[in-house]
């Protein structure tokens, strides 16, 4: 685990925002294609032990990120790996400074699911002395709409135990 | 969604929330309570109701009134809730740091 680099964590149920803000031991340049770019988001967007699968991306103002999270048997006690279609539109990108849009769950195709709200993000990029902070604001209409969507976010992650970490990190 | 009765439900108001931090300090009269609010007492009474049902306060009756107070351990779900949702980041962002490694090495 890597405890020398910066998290904050922050749910403000005033404004229904999720601020969330990370360190990386990276320049600027690196981490913002870690996080636009299809082939290097799959290798870190599904926490482990699930996975992220782009089924398409085309990062640019009015295009979408469209991937699924494939979620281990494990996880749910399913007979199959079971998946979960998000889509992230994006509405502006500033190249090396940020890019909002919003968040919805939707099926394979990009179909939204109206049973479950949208959110709108914004991520800003930084970089100090050769690290890079991301800081992740996530608005949502109403508190109960966050609840849903960490409820959403659990499903993925919540078996995740910290011997699985371990093992990961060795 | 779905009507549900749960603690975040029972968050979800800020009427709700002034009320859970008042009585956190200690337990109160529905008379008590409502004179820190502009809203009616029916309305106070509403709130306390929707807090019961979440089992976020319970009622005790001392003499002829009965007082409402905070349970503790019911707030330190939510507090649960939040760790857990700080865990998934926590995992995902430590497979950026291993793949930003990565990809630094192979460029060297």
């Amino acid at each position: 685990m890597n405890s020398t680099l910066k998290f904050d964590f922050e749910v403000n149920k005033d404004n229904n925002t999720i601020v969330v803000k990370r360190e990386f031991a990276a320049n600027l340049e690196l981490v913002w294609r870690a996080w636009t770019t299809a082939e290097l988001l799959d290798q870190w967007w599904g926490p482990e032990p699930c996975k992220a699968e782009t089924k398409s991306m085309d990062f640019r103002e009015g295009g979408h990120w469209l991937y699924c999270m494939v979620i281990p048997p494990s996880l749910t006690g399913a007979e199959t790996d079971q998946r979960n279609w998000g889509k992230q539109n994006f509405k502006k990108i500033v190249l090396h400074k940020s890019f909002s849009g919003t968040d919805v769950f939707c099926d394979e195709n990009g179909t939204v699911n109206p049973e479950f709200p949208a959110g709108n993000f914004e991520n800003q990029f930084n970089e100090t002395d050769g690290k890079t902070t991301v800081t992740m604001i996530s608005k949502h209409n109403s508190f109960e709409d966050i609840q849903a969507v960490i409820e959403m976010g659990f499903k993925e992650g919540i078996e995740v135990s910290f011997n699985q970490l371990d093992e990961l990190f060795k | 969604m779905k009507a549900r009765r749960d603690i975040f439900q029972a968050i979800a108001d800020p009427t709700r929330r002034a009320i859970i931090t008042l009585i956190a300090l200690q337990a109160m009269t529905p008379n008590a309570i409502a004179e820190h609010f502009d809203t009616s007492r029916q309305a106070v009474s509403k709130h306390l109701q929707i807090l019961t049902e979440c089992e976020l306060v319970t009622q005790s009756q001392k003499g002829r009134e009965i007082y409402y107070q905070l349970e503790v351990n019911k707030m330190k779900e939510i507090d649960k809730w939040l760790e857990q949702f700080r865990k998934i980041w926590e995992t995902r962002f430590n497979q950026l740091d291993n793949l930003l490694e990565t990809i630094k090495k192979q460029k060297k």
